[in-house]
C-alpha cells in the first residue's frame, strides 16, 4: 500500500513499511547519518538523521521511523539542525580534530558534517578516551579507536553480514570499546578480511593499511572495474594517483552492493609488484634474454607460420585465459582458428565446469547458471553441494547466510565441514565421489513421499520414466552405505528441498571434478526439474564458475568444439556464417580439449603451443606429465602477467597487461558482461593481450584493426546472437545479462522461463560410479582438493598480493586428529604426501574440517603443488579429470 | 575449532578431565537454541567455576555456537560477571554514606594490609576478594563488612585480623 508524505514541503509517494530515511533517500533528499547501512537493521544510534514532525514538533530519527499517510516533515529545520549541531559537538568532544594528517579527511563523514553544520570545535571540554597507539595486528587494515565514534557499523556488519561477528564490544559507557574477544589479534579470531567494516566506517578508525600515508582523497581518481579474481563479478573502485592502486572502495549500485572479500579489497597490488614481466624475453641456450617486441613478434610469428606451412594448423594449439577479457578471448579463438586453421583453442573452463555445459547443455539446452546472484537470498531453501561458498565465492556466501538469516532452509552437502555448515540446517557429509549416489537417493525420496511437481514435469519436460526407473533402488538406506550419510537425515534433506516453494542449488568443483561430472551435473538438473525449480526466480541450478571471465572465455568460444555463443564448429551452416565474417575458410573439425592438448605433444600431433594467461603445470592435474610435454613442444609462447612454472618452459615470453591496464569486459558468473576499465598506464613495456593478437595476426598476413575493445564487442555482437545486444555505451553504468539479443533488449536475469532454452527439459538421470581411484593397502588415504579465501588459482595473482601472501604464505594441508595421531603428526609438522603420479612435501594443519582417512590441499602453493598427486582420469564425457579424488599415503618428515 | 581434553581442562596438563565442564554441558545443553540463552548460561558457568576466566567463555561461545566476541561483549558489560577468579569469601565493605561516616575507609585500609592485597583484588590462594559494595541497609550497624553471607557490623579496624582469622582454616 503505498502512501503520500511531504519531505521539506515536497510531496512523495512510499510504499508503506518504508522509512523516511529510505524515502528521502531514494527522492535524492539527504539526510545526514553515520550508523545507518542498507544492508543492516536499522540501529538508531548515532540520532544524526533526526528530522522534525510537523504535527507534533518531536524530532524522531529517520531511520527507524516509518512514513504514515499525511506525514509532513522537515529533514533541515532549525530545530533538528540545533539537534545534529548538539550531537556533533558531543562526538567532536571525544574526538581529536586531526584532519590535517587524517588519511580519511576528504571521505570522512564526521568531518563533512562538521563543515556542512559549521562546527569550529565543541562546547563540551572533558576527559577523552586514550588508547595506546592503534591496533595493527594483520596486514590488511587498522583500528584506531581514538578516532571510533561507537556508530557500531563495523560490528553490525561483521554480525548481520559477515555473520562471524569477529569483532564486538568491550565493556560499557564511556569505556565501551570495539575490540575482538579477549582483544585477541584479529587473525588469530574468526576475521575473513573481507574489509567491509572498513567500507562502512565514518570515520578514520579503520583504514587499509597500505594507503596510510598515500595520498589525500580528493587527489584519487577512482575507477570503477570488475575485480579479476572470482566469478562473483564485484564492482571495484581502484583508487589511484600517480599511476598507482592506492586502495580500493566500492559503491552499492551493483552485484556485490558495496560488499567485497579480502581479495577484491586488499589483493589488487600484484599489479605494481615489481616481479611483473615488462620486456618481452626469449630463451636463448637455455637462458631467457630480453628482446624487443619487434624481436619477439617476427619470432613468433616466423615460428607460427612455419609450423603452419610444415604441418598444418592442427599442429597447433591455444590456451586462452578466463582471466583476460571477453574481447581477448575472442581474439584467441579467432587468432587460432582464422589465423592458424584449427579449433584447438581451450582453457581451464576445462577442468573446472565443462561437466556443468557438458550436462546441462543436454538438460536444458544452456550450460550457464540459470538464475542470478541477487535473487539466491530470497530463496526458501539452498542446497549447496560441492562449493565452498564462503572461501571460493565469498560474496555469494553473503547472499546465503542472508537467505538462511531471513529465515531459508540451507543444506550443505560436503565431505568436509566447510564453514558455512555453521550456517546450515541439515549437513550432509557424504563420502567423496558418491554425489550421484546422495542425489538419486533425494530424488527417491521426493518421488516417494509425493514431493514433485507433476504439472511441470507433464508439461516443460521428457524422459521422466527413466528417473523413475533408475531412483527406484536409491533407498535412503541404501545410499547412506554407499555415502555414509544417516539415511533420516537424506529424507529430512529431500523434504527440505522439496517442500520448498522458490529451491536454489548452488554447487561447483565438487560437483565437477570428478570422472562422474557429467552424471552429477545431470544428477542436479533432474533433482531441481523433478520439483519444477527451474525457470522460476530465487530457484535454479547455479553453477557457480571460478574465474573472473570463466563464463566470458566459454561465451566467446575459447573451447575446441564452438565458436562464440555457443555455435557448434561442425554446424555447416554456422561454420559458412563465419567463414563469412571472418573472410577466411575454416576447419570443421573439432580441436583437442586441454588435457588432449598434452597428450597431443607427446604423440607428435601438436608442435606448437600457445598460452595466454594460464599455468598448466600447477593447474592441471598430474603436473609432471605437463612438464614433459612442455619439454617435448617445439615452440611455446606464454603470455602472462608473470614469470610462472608454465612460462619457465616457454621460448618466447611475452608481457601482457594486467585488467588495470586495460579496457574490456568480463561475464560474471551469472551471465553478467560487465566493464573493465584502464584505471593505470601499462606496467614497463607490456601490451594489453588483445593489441598482442592483433599486431601478431597482421605480421601473419592478416589485415585486423582494431584501435579499441569496443570495436571487437561490436564485431562479437554481429556474430554472435547471445552477446548480440552488448555494447559498450549500454554497460556503462550497469551490465547486461546474456541472452541479450539486440540493441533494444535488456537481457535475461533467469534462464528457461516458460520453456527451456532447448523446448523441453530432459531428464538424464544416472547410475552411481564409484571415483576412479579409491583408498587401498599402499595409498590408504584420500586426497581432495580445492581453494582457500586468501588466494586464488595457482597464486600467479594472489602470492604477489604482499598482504594476502603475508597472512597465509603456505599450503597447511587438513587433517583429522586421529590421522594426525595415528602418523604421529602435530600442528604445523612437515609430511610427505605421496600418489601414484608423484610426491609433495607440506605442513599440516590438525583439524576436524575433513573426517579420518581424508585430506585436504589447495593447489595455490608451488612449494607443496597438490596437482602432482592429483589423477588425470577423465569424465568421459567432459574430459574433465578427477581432482576430488585421489588416493595417496602420507609419511612424517623427520 | 575443536574441542580437545586441553580444552575442557584450562591450567591443567590435558590428560585429566575436569568434572565441572561436565556439569556446564548440562546447563548448555538446556539453554541451547533458546533465545537469549547466553545471560543464563553465563551465571550457571559463574557459579561452577567462581568466575569466567578466558577458557570458559570460549566453551560457552563454542558450546552456544556464538562468537567468542558476543560471549566476551556480555562478560564485560556487566559488572555481576567476574573475569578474574575470585575468592572462597568474597568480603563486602559497605561504602554506603552511614559506614562511610563512620570509618569504612580505615577497615579497608587494615584488611589491605592484612590480606596484601587491593580492592577489587584476589589473594594468590584464592581464600579471599575484597570489594566495595554500596549500601547494604543496615546502616544501624555501621560500619559493616560482609563476607559471603554473613554480615559483620559495629567494627573497628583492630577486629578485622580476628575476623579474618575466623575465616582462615
Amino acid at each position: 500500500m503505498s502512501v503520500i508524505v511531504k519531505i521539506n514541503g515536497q510531496e512523495l509517494e512510499a510504499a508503506g513499511g518504508q522509512t523516511i530515511l529510505q524515502v528521502a533517500q531514494e527522492n535524492g533528499i539527504e539526510i545526514p547519518n553515520l550508523c545507518y547501512d542498507p544492508e543492516l537493521k536499522p540501529e538508531g544510534a548515532c540520532r544524526m538523521c533526526v528530522v522534525e514532525v510537523e504535527d507534533s514538533g518531536q524530532l524522531v530519527t529517520a531511520c527507524t521511523t516509518e512514513v504514515s499517510e499525511d506525514l509532513v516533515v522537515n529533514t533541515e529545520s532549525e530545530k533538528v539542525v540545533r539537534m545534529r549541531k548538539l550531537l556533533l559537538e558531543l562526538l567532536l568532544a571525544n574526538h581529536e580534530q586531526e584532519c590535517l594528517t587524517c588519511d580519511k579527511a576528504g571521505a570522512c563523514n564526521l568531518q563533512d558534517y562538521a563543515y556542512k553544520y559549521d562546527l569550529e570545535d565543541s562546547r563540551f571540554k572533558g576527559r577523552m578516551r586514550k588508547y595506546e597507539g592503534i591496533v595493527s595486528d594483520n596486514p590488511f587494515f587498522i583500528r584506531d579507536n581514538e578516532k571510533c565514534i561507537l556508530c557500531r557499523k563495523c560490528v553490525n556488519i561483521c554480525d548481520q553480514v559477515q555473520r562471524e561477528a569477529a569483532i564486538g564490544f568491550e565493556d560499557r559507557g564511556f569505556e565501551t570499546t570495539v575490540t575482538t574477544a579477549f582483544d585477541r589479534p584479529l587473525e588469530e579470531v574468526n576475521c575473513q578480511f573481507c574489509g567491509m567494516c572498513l567500507n562502512a566506517c565514518p570515520t578514520g578508525a579503520l583504514m587499509e593499511k597500505d594507503a596510510m600515508g598515500k595520498a589525500r582523497n580528493w587527489e584519487l581518481d577512482k575507477v570503477e572495474t570488475t575485480c579479476p579474481y572470482c566469478g562473483v563479478g564485484c564492482q571495484l573502485e581502484l583508487n589511484v594517483k600517480d599511476n598507482e592502486i592506492v586502495k580500493v572502495t566500492t559503491n552499492r549500485d551493483n552485484v556485490n552492493r558495496g560488499q567485497t572479500c579480502v581479495k577484491g579489497k586488499f589483493g589488487l597490488d600484484f599489479v605494481t609488484n615489481e616481479d611483473r614481466l615488462t620486456k618481452p624475453l626469449m630463451k636463448v641456450d637455455g637462458e631467457f634474454k630480453e628482446v624487443s617486441w619487434d624481436e619477439a613478434f617476427d619470432t613468433v610469428a616466423k615460428r607460427f607460420g612455419k609450423i603452419k606451412e610444415e604441418y598444418g594448423g592442427e599442429a597447433a594449439a591455444g590456451l586462452s585465459s578466463a582471466k583476460c577479457t571477453n574481447e581477448e578471448n575472442y581474439l584467441m579463438q579467432k587468432f587460432m582458428r582464422a589465423v592458424m586453421g584449427t579449433n584447438t583453442v581451450d582453457h581451464c573452463a576445462r577442468l573446472c565446469h565443462s561437466s556443468t555445459v557438458a550436462g546441462l547443455a543436454k538438460s536444458f539446452g544452456s550450460g550457464a547458471m540459470t538464475n542470478s546472484i541477487n535473487e539466491i537470498e530470497n530463496a526458501d531453501t539452498i542446497f549447496v553441494t560441492g562449493s565452498n561458498t564462503t572461501e571460493a565465492h565469498p560474496v555469494i556466501a553473503l547472499r546465503v547466510k542472508k537467505a538462511q538469516k531471513n529465515g531459508g532452509k540451507l543444506v550443505v552437502a560436503d565431505p568436509r565441514k566447510i564453514d558455512l555448515v555453521k550456517y546450515a540446517d541439515l549437513w550432509l557429509q557424504h563420502k567423496p565421489g558418491t554425489d550421484v549416489a546422495l542425489l538419486n537417493g533425494l530424488m527417491h525420496v521426493i518421488i516417494r513421499d509425493g514431493l514433485l511437481d507433476e504439472e511441470y514435469i507433464e508439461n516443460r519436460t521428457e524422459n521422466f520414466s527413466a528417473v523413475e526407473d533408475i531412483v527406484e533402488k536409491y533407498t535412503p538406506e541404501y545410499v547412506s552405505e554407499i555415502t555414509t550419510v544417516p539415511a533420516e537425515d537424506i529424507v529430512k534433506a529431500a523434504h527440505m528441498y522439496g517442500e520448498a516453494e522458490r529451491a536454489s542449488i548452488l554447487y561447483a568443483m565438487g560437483i565437477t571434478q570428478h570422472t562422474s561430472g557429467t552424471d552429477n551435473v545431470l544428477s542436479i538438473a533432474c533433482l531441481a526439474m523433478l520439483t519444477g525449480n527451474v525457470g522460476k526466480e530465487s530457484t535454479g541450478v547455479n553453477p557457480l564458475r571460478g574465474q573472473n571471465n570463466v563464463q566470458g572465455a566459454c561465451d566467446l568460444g575459447a573451447l575446441p568444439n564452438v565458436y562464440p555463443g555457443y555455435q557448434a564448429v561442425d554446424d555447416p551452416e554456422i561454420n559458412k556464417k563465419f567463414e563469412e565474417a571472418w573472410g577466411v575458410e575454416l576447419s570443421d573439425e573439432v580441436g583437442y580439449t586441454v588435457t588432449e592438448i598434452f597428450d597431443a605433444i607427446e604423440e607428435d600431433k601438436v608442435k606448437a603451443l600457445y598460452v595466454m594467461g594460464e599455468n598448466p603445470v600447477l593447474s592441471d592435474p598430474d603436473s609432471n606429465h605437463i612438464r614433459e610435454a612442455l619439454e617435448d613442444a617445439e615452440f611455446v609462447v606464454v603470455q602472462d602477467i608473470f614469470m610462472s612454472e608454465t612460462a619457465e618452459y616457454a621460448d618466447v615470453i611475452l608481457p601482457a597487461a594486467s585488467f588495470a591496464e586495460k579496457d574490456g569486459t568480463f561475464t560474471n558468473s551469472e551471465r553478467k558482461v560487465q566493464r573493465v576499465r584502464k584505471a593505470i598506464d601499462p606496467v614497463g613495456e607490456t601490451k594489453a593481450d588483445w593489441e598482442i593478437f592483433t599486431e601478431l595476426a597482421n605480421r601473419m598476413g592478416y589485415d585486423w584493426d582494431y584501435n579499441h575493445p569496443s570495436e571487437i564487442t561490436d564485431e562479437i555482437a554481429s556474430v554472435s546472437p547471445i552477446y548480440g545486444g552488448i555494447r559498450y555505451d549500454r554497460i556503462e553504468e550497469d551490465g547486461l545479462q546474456w541472452p541479450c539479443l539486440d540493441y533494444d533488449h535488456s537481457g535475461t536475469m533467469y534462464l528457461h522461463e516458460g520453456e527451456f532454452a532447448r523446448g523441453l527439459g530432459q531428464f538424464n538421470p544416472a547410475e552411481y560410479m564409484p571415483p576412479q581411484e579409491e583408498p587401498d593397502k599402499d595409498y590408504p588415504y584420500v586426497l581432495t582438493t580445492g581453494r582457500r579465501l586468501f588466494h586464488f588459482h595457482t597464486g600467479t595473482m594472489s602470492r604477489n598480493a604482499e598482504a594476502l601472501d603475508a597472512h597465509y604464505p603456505e599450503e597447511l594441508m587438513e587433517m583429522n586428529i586421529a590421522d594426525a595421531e595415528k602418523l604421529g603428526v602435530g600442528e604445523g609438522d612437515k609430511v610427505k604426501v605421496s600418489s601414484r603420479r608423484g610426491t609433495v612435501e607440506s605442513k599440516v594443519t590438525i583439524s576436524e574440517r575433513v573426517p579420518e582417512g581424508l585430506v585436504f590441499m589447495s593447489f595455490h602453493f608451488a612449494e607443496s603443488a597438490a596437482n602432482v598427486l592429483t589423477n588425470p582420469a577423465l569424465d568421459p564425457v567432459a574430459k574433465i579429470p578427477e581432482y576430488k579424488v585421489c588416493a595417496i599415503n602420507i609419511e612424517k618428515v623427520s | 575449532m575443536m574441542t580437545t581434553v586441553k580444552d575442557r581442562c584450562p591450567g591443567c596438563d590435558g590428560n585429566e578431565q575436569d568434572e565441572r565442564y561436565d556439569e556446564l554441558d548440562k546447563v548448555i545443553a538446556e539453554y541451547k537454541g533458546k533465545p537469549g540463552a547466553l545471560i543464563p548460561v553465563l551465571h550457571a558457568a559463574q557459579k561452577i567455576f567462581k568466575y569466567l576466566p578466558e577458557e570458559v567463555q570460549d566453551y560457552v561461545a563454542r558450546g552456544l555456537e556464538m562468537s567468542p566476541s558476543e560471549v566476551y561483549g556480555v562478560t564485560t558489560f556487566y559488572s555481576f560477571f567476574s573475569t578474574t577468579p575470585q575468592g572462597e569469601y568474597k568480603i563486602g565493605v559497605c561504602m554506603g554514606t552511614a559506614c562511610y561516616v563512620k570509618g569504612a575507609g580505615k577497615l579497608i585500609e587494615e584488611i589491605e594490609k592484612e590480606l596484601g592485597i587491593s580492592v577489587g583484588e584476589t589473594t594468590p590462594d584464592e581464600k579471599f576478594t575484597l570489594v566495595q559494595t554500596r549500601c547494604i541497609g543496615a546502616c544501624g550497624l555501621a560500619p559493616v563488612l560482609t563476607v559471603n553471607d554473613d554480615v559483620h557490623g559495629r567494627l573497628t579496624p583492630d577486629e578485622i585480623p580476628g575476623i579474618l582469622a575466623k575465616y582462615r582454616d
